[in-house]
């Protein structure tokens, strides 16, 4: 197994969009069990088949499109999230031998795209033409815009500390120990950072149905709408996979199990972390949430760097 | 902070209580008389309509899925012409046997309802009227009520006087 | 003749627009008397001062605060008594007392500085128990009542909170009565508030409603079961505050009020124009009940108007269009049929109605042209309507509302009985009569609200009322003088009435001293009285007898310089004035223009020309044109004798204007989507795309009109965006009523004619008077509601009263002296005919209501027993009044003497009568002359 070789690349594309959709089962389900309810239980063992139904449902939904949407645009908003999140995975080191390209500058790749994806909700909110759509795409603009900010600044202090940028050095650096520990400010800055990237609860502002009924995906049904959900799932894993390589070590860990096991179990955790979120806390209130951004967040991180920056200098 | 930390600890911990779902239809739940399922009209003690046709639980009805049309027979009794719930707009709220002052419109613990046309979800009066008297045996509100019909004539009913004498100026 | 004529007796002359609304533009409500400060008084409720108007009761003025005070025994057109002591309030000594004590505000005047409390613990806590008390025996009934959900007694016990009974004692009951077709009668209901009496015996002279037995026995009937008389029974319904006297036409196919479709509607049975709101559920028309307007109904209607509506869905509606030929049309054929018979036309005559509103006869004349447009009422009729219009526009006549009516302190009736032929007005009347007693009142210091006071003050005191004709009429038992004469006798004695008022006028020749002597009193009367009033009218057909009126109107104008003399001549149907005033031609001409060969196709607007001339005449009439055409919403002899018959849209269903006989255009709207095919009769007539462009062609083409397009706000009116729902916010049943048909809900018919909705949904309040469908306010679910919409209690609308009038505003300058007519000559052995009329039977349409069918009369031949006697014809014996049309002979003791009386309009006497003829009776084996 070599980096790069077609059957990894091809193995990779397929499990992570087969993870993500079957997220949306394991979402349901955890959340279910949280809440003391069963979840889906009836489609194939365990329910397991929900997804497919849920697939075959969506795909033979009318693809419909409101007349007075701004019609490419409206087409082209749910792929932009699709294919940014899938090229995130090109750089997310999965194990030795086993990922889809070895990049120097991995990290700096995966912040891009991940700003890429903020169009997708830009764009479907303003060709919508409507309304809640437009006060959602705002909504994730300011969020991404404000959020990533310090999302990359949080990363910087793991950066000084490997000396790299490339993921798969950063993971090599963490061999005698995880950066979760020297860098505990800067996981916890990544890790709001990562959950308001994903639009997920209780960051989801831009879709607050509550609010403003769907957000930018308010008009959008079928597969269209089944491109953002299972977006939404790759930027879960996707930042997942980034938090486990950045401060849990990537593929590291005790030799009884191979180091892709490892990588997935780890990932795991995180991604179920991220629905435990969302079937525990409550959604803040616009305002709360962009000053706890820019002003606890970015000064957090701001010091991390400070402190990180201080330390390696005094200490070679 | 704390707070927040502290409800994604609890909601954790329910990882390992039971879940309370009942397996429906394999399990039954239990229902009690006052479940709020299936509307159906019921009949005095004497085995005559109760509903008097007053438009009340058609008033009360949030999503007026209740209409019909009052009449009158030979002994004086109001009833409806036609008595008819759309159950494809019902949303079982039990408003309607609220502000029923006859208890002639009932919720009963039958709540499936499932149908595969729409149409068949109208029920009209020969679909909602029962033989009984449903949750509440031996009310008839004509014997409470002022109005004289067939079998109960004026000062007959519960706490009335005989009717007065026009004639006389005695107190 | 008189100089320039600076204003009436009612106050200065109405500019027209004043008091209508301009369409469109955003409407205004004074507010509930929070408007300009009213001349007078202050007053401090609960710690606020508030601008009230001095000589009012305390209730009064609370009410036209916009305040709450229940109340139960006061009515804002009948007084107060203080009988039901629900309206207590604390009035406190001076500005130191903070005790005070309990009085009735309906018989408190209000005084500069008064201070009183209207929450007060005690008051509150007195209020509730008085209603207590007098629930203590109403029945459990609320749900089989008709009353309920729009009954004063509910909202009065809501409003002052008592909401557990404590009583559990027996409950004492009474036996009901059947008072007729009109009227149920649920006597266990009452709280013995004495209105309905105050109402039947006070305001309307009735005299078969009683009082009966003592303390809380009492008993509000008739002496024994039996039809209530009065023809204004029907307002019981609305005066009762509770459900005793409910309605039975309603109840047969009840509804509740939150469950109805209204709109703002004008009755259409007689010229009066009465406002109205009927009510629609479930596609068909369930009642109707009064619409306040403050210059004409006020709060009452006639028992025609109230019940006659059974027409809409009666069993000669015509729900299709069909054709002599084929039977039933659809609608397209129906309108390929009409396009090809007007097509193939030679000249088409247009015959109108006076029961169709202005913009169907207008657009008919449009279809037709002016020429061919013609009136379709009788010729008599029609030369009575002319001469009528001539005096209006060329004489100082200011022709007065009802609300004017009632202060005229001085009134002569030539030739009319009111009570049959403008009912509403002959109740004013009764109340003009009892101006008298108000001016004893002031003379003694009496408020006039104290009506009992004023009553014992007057005793029998009224005001002049002098009735001359030819039969004798509903209100001779409150006339000064009665006079039984023919019509001729009758423009005679007003001829020499005008003499007698002013010398200038031609005297009358040859009067009988009896009438020389009550012409000198009549003007008299009416030139040392303070407000004179005429009332005449087409309803003995006589044009004598309105240039009568026109002689004594110019007199008094030159008698009293400066002033136009007050009128008001009866119509017979609801656009009569209207159609007069468009100049259409007679049916005489109509029938000469086919008679001629100019023409060859009739086509016929909501008219039954058998109800116009004699059966020969229109049978000559209708066989002559070889394509007859009829748009009508009613089967009728006329209608089934026509080539095609278009289905009509009834009042109820279509909008309109109506000009009433107060010269006042009004604006009526559909309370309901037109039944069956029906559309409404100008819609078939033209390619007019909306209502609001037929109204502005036609105030574009015909100058009188001008100003017919304000007398309502127009379809494109808005209240922030929204139209005005014709339901209420509580109509019920949306989503399961047509749930049998298809289970698809419908959506809600659009309205392009009108700024009113068929919906529950729109603007809830700020509604024009002219657009307002029914009156609700918070709190006030029954009719009562009114007073939230009224300037003041009893007062005009907030906003106006609706309406324009168009003629008849004292600007004539003058005519001529008439020359009195000479006596007729005797003929020997015959008669004249006069039409008698009938509330219940001389109307078309509301004789298709069973109630008022019921209340007709059969149809007879009235002699004066002493003609009778002279003819050798005994009561109930047949004569023949047309060839083969026998009736019966009833002895009218009091009819003038050489008349014989037809029932005017009766759907089974095929002889309308038309004019002044003379009849010889023939009896059974006589020859047929």
């Amino acid at each position: 197994m070599t980096v790069g070789s077609p059957a990894v690349v091809i193995g990779i594309l397929l499990s992570t969009v087969i993870v993500a959709a079957w997220l949306i089962w394991v979402e349901r389900r955890m959340i279910g069990i949280w809440q003391d309810r069963l979840g889906p239980n009836r489609v194939g063992p365990l329910g397991l088949g929900q997804v497919v139904a849920d697939m075959v449902k969506i795909f033979f939904k009318e693809d419909w499109i409101p007349p007075f949407a701004d019609k490419p645009v409206f087409v082209i908003a749910p792929a932009i999230v699709m294919v940014t999140m899938l090229l995130g995975f090109v750089v997310v080191p999965f194990a030795p031998g086993v990922g889809v390209i070895d990049f120097n500058f991995g990290l700096l790749y995966f912040f891009a795209l991940s700003s890429l994806a903020v169009y997708s909700q830009v764009l479907a909110g303003y060709a919508s033409n409507n309304k809640y759509s437009l006060l959602g795409s705002l909504r994730a603009a300011a969020q991404s815009i404000s959020y990533e900010v310090f999302m990359g600044l949080a990363a910087m202090g793991v950066v000084m500390l490997a000396g790299s940028f490339n993921l798969r050095e950063i993971v090599e650096a963490q061999k005698d120990g995880w950066y979760v520990l020297p860098q505990f400010a800067g996981f916890l800055a990544f890790l709001v950072a990562a959950v308001a990237e994903c639009h997920r609860a209780p960051f989801d502002l831009p879709e607050a149905e509550q609010e403003i009924t769907g957000g930018f995906h308010t008009e959008y049904s079928g597969m269209k709408f089944g491109m953002f959900f299972v977006g939404e799932y790759l930027g879960i894993t996707l930042n997942s996979a980034i938090l486990v390589t950045l401060f849990f070590g990537g593929w590291l860990g005790p030799a009884f199990l191979p180091p892709l096991a490892w990588f997935i179990l780890k990932t795991l955790v995180f991604i179920l972390f991220f629905i435990l979120l969302r079937a525990a806390l409550a959604r803040p209130r616009y305002d709360q949430f962009m000053s706890f951004g820019w002003k606890v967040m970015l000064p957090l991180t701001l010091a991390n760097i400070v402190v990180t920056g201080a330390v390696g200098l005094s200490v070679p | 902070m704390i707070s927040q930390l502290r409800t994604l600890w609890i909601v954790l911990k329910h990882t390992f209580s039971r879940a309370d779902t009942v397996q429906y239809p394999e399990q039954r739940p239990k229902l009690y008389p006052r479940y709020r399922g299936r509307i159906v009209l019921t009949r005095d003690p004497d085995g005559e309509e109760r509903c008097v046709a007053c438009n009340l639980c058609a008033a009360v009805c949030p999503v007026d899925c209740i209409a019909l049309q009052k009449t009158e027979d030979v002994d004086g009794r109001w009833y409806p012409e036609f008595f008819r719930i759309n159950f494809s707009r019902c949303i079982l709220c039990g408003l309607c046997e609220e502000a029923c002052p006859t208890y002639a419109i009932q919720l009963t613990p039958d709540f499936e309802l499932c149908e595969y046309d729409r149409r068949n979800l109208v029920y009209e009066k020969e679909h909602l009227l029962i033989q009984g008297t449903g949750k509440y045996p031996g009310y008839s509100f004509y014997r409470v009520a002022g109005k004289a019909i067939a079998g109960k004539d004026k000062g007959q009913a519960e706490n009335e006087a005989p009717p007065i004498d026009v004639h006389s100026l005695l107190p | 003749m008189p100089d320039k004529i600076v204003g009436n007796d009612f106050g200065p002359p109405k500019a027209g627009p004043k008091d209508g609304l301009q369409g469109g533009s955003p409407h205004k409500i004074v507010g509930n008397g929070f408007g300009p400060p009213k001349a007078g008084l202050h007053i401090e409720i609960d710690g606020k001062s508030h601008p009230v108007k001095a000589g009012e009761n305390l209730l009064q003025a609370i009410l036209s605060l916009g305040l709450d005070l229940p109340y139960f025994c006061w009515h804002p057109a009948m007084g107060s008594v203080g009988a039901c002591r629900q309206c207590g309030v604390i009035q406190f000594k001076d500005a130191n007392d903070a005790q005070g004590r309990v009085v009735m505000a309906c018989m408190t005047p209000v005084a500069e500085g008064m201070r009183i409390s209207l929450q007060g613990p005690d008051a509150k806590a007195f209020r509730a128990g008085i209603l207590e008390l007098l629930m203590t025996n109403h029945p459990h009934d609320c749900p089989v009542c008709e009353e309920g959900g729009e009954c004063h007694l509910q909202d009065m016990t809501v409003m002052t909170g008592h909401t557990v009974r404590q009583y559990r004692g027996l409950k004492r009951t009474h036996r009901n009565q059947d008072l007729g077709p009109f009227i149920n009668h649920e006597m266990n209901r009452c709280i013995a508030c004495y209105r309905c009496v105050r109402y039947y015996q006070d305001y309307c002279g009735g005299d078969d409603l009683q009082v009966f037995a003592s303390h809380n026995h009492v008993y509000f009937g008739r002496q024994e079961d039996g039809v209530l008389e009065n023809e204004f029974s029907g307002n019981l319904v609305e005066v009762c505050p509770t459900g005793v006297f409910t309605d039975k036409t309603f109840s047969r196919h009840y509804s509740r009020k939150w469950d109805l479709q209204t709109a703002p509607s004008v009755c259409v049975h007689c010229g009066i124009g009465c406002n109205t709101s009927p009510g629609e559920r479930y596609g068909s028309l369930r009642r109707i009940v009064n619409r306040y307007h403050g210059e004409i109904n006020g709060y009452f209607l006639c028992d025609r108007g109230r019940f006659g509506y059974g027409f809409v869905n009666g069993p000669a509606r015509l729900y299709q269009a069909r054709s002599a030929e084929t039977g039933p049309l659809d609608v397209s054929t129906a309108e390929n049929r009409l396009r090809a018979m007007l097509e193939d036309a030679k000249g088409i005559v247009g015959i109108g109605s006076p029961r169709a509103s202005l913009e169907a006869n207008f657009a008919l004349r449009e279809r037709v042209g002016a020429e061919r447009f013609h009136a379709g009422i009788g010729d008599a009729e029609h030369g009575c309507l002319r001469t009528l219009l001539d005096l209006v526009r060329n004489l100082p006549l200011h022709l007065v509302s009802l609300r004017e009516a009632e202060r005229a302190d001085a009134v002569l009736i030539l030739g009319e009985d009111p009570t049959q032929t403008a009912p509403r007005l002959a109740l004013a009347l009764r109340q003009a009569v009892r101006n008298r007693a108000l001016a004893i009142a002031d003379e003694l210091g009496i408020p006039h609200w104290q009506d009992a006071a004023v009553r014992e003050a007057a005793q029998a005191e009224k005001s002049p009322l002098f009735i001359a004709s030819p039969a004798p009429t509903r209100l001779d038992d409150i006339a000064a003088r009665t006079c039984r004469a023919s019509p001729r006798t009758i423009a005679r004695l007003g001829f020499a009435v005008a003499h007698g008022i002013c010398p200038e006028a031609p005297a009358v020749m040859g009067l009988t001293p009896e009438h020389e002597a009550l012409a000198a009193e009549i003007a008299q009367a009416l030139t040392s009285a303070e407000r004179p009033l005429i009332v005449a009218g087409t309803g003995c057909l006589s044009e004598d007898v309105l240039r009568a009126v026109g002689q004594i109107a110019a007199a008094l104008a030159a008698a009293r310089p400066g002033r136009a003399t007050a009128v008001h001549f009866a119509v017979p149907e609801c656009n009569s004035l209207g159609l007069a005033l468009m100049d259409a031609q007679s049916l005489a001409h109509a029938a000469h223009t086919i008679e001629s060969g100019e023409a060859d196709t009739l086509l016929i607007l909501e008219n039954d020309l058998y109800r116009r001339a004699d059966r020969t005449t229109v049978d000559a009439l209708l066989t002559r044109a070889r394509q007859v055409i009829v748009i009508d919403h009613t089967l009728h002899a006329t209608a089934e004798r026509a080539h095609l018959v278009l289905p009509a849209a009834s009042f109820a269903e279509t909008e309109g204007t109506l000009v009433s006989s107060e010269g006042r255009a009004q604006r009526f709207f559909a309370a309901m989507q037109p039944a069956g095919d029906s559309r409404d009769g100008w819609r078939w007539l033209g390619p007019w795309p909306c209502l609001d462009d037929l109204t502005r062609a036609l105030a574009d083409s015909l100058p009188v009109f001008q100003q017919i397009t304000a007398c309502a706000p127009g379809a494109a009116f808005r209240i922030a965006g929204q139209k005005i729902p014709r339901q209420p916010h509580r109509y019920s049943g949306r989503t399961a009523m047509l749930a049998d048909i298809r289970i698809h809900e419908p959506k809600q018919p659009e309205d392009t004619d009108s700024a009113l909705a068929f919906s529950m949904e729109g603007a809830a309040n700020d509604h024009p008077p002219a657009l307002n469908p029914f009156v609700w306010a918070p709190g006030w679910n029954s009719n009562q509601a009114v007073g939230k919409f009224q300037d003041e209690a009893g007062g005009h609308l907030s906003g106006g009263d609706p309406g324009i009038r168009l003629i008849g505003d004292g600007a004539g300058t003058g005519l001529p002296w008439s020359v009195p007519p000479e006596t007729e000559a005797s003929i020997a052995d015959a008669l004249r005919l006069v039409p008698l009329h009938h509330i219940f039977g001389s109307d078309e349409t509301s004789m298709h209501s069973s109630a008022v069918a019921e209340r007709a009369p059969h149809p007879y031949v009235a002699l004066n027993p002493e003609d009778a006697a002279r003819l050798g014809l005994a009561e109930g014996e047949e004569v023949e009044l047309a060839p083969d049309v026998w009736l019966p002979v009833k002895c009218l003791p009091g009819l003038a003497a050489g008349i014989a009386g037809v029932p005017a309009g009766l759907p089974d006497l095929p002889v309308p009568v038309t004019a002044w003829q003379s009849w010889k009776p023939n009896k059974p084996g006589d020859e047929t002359s």
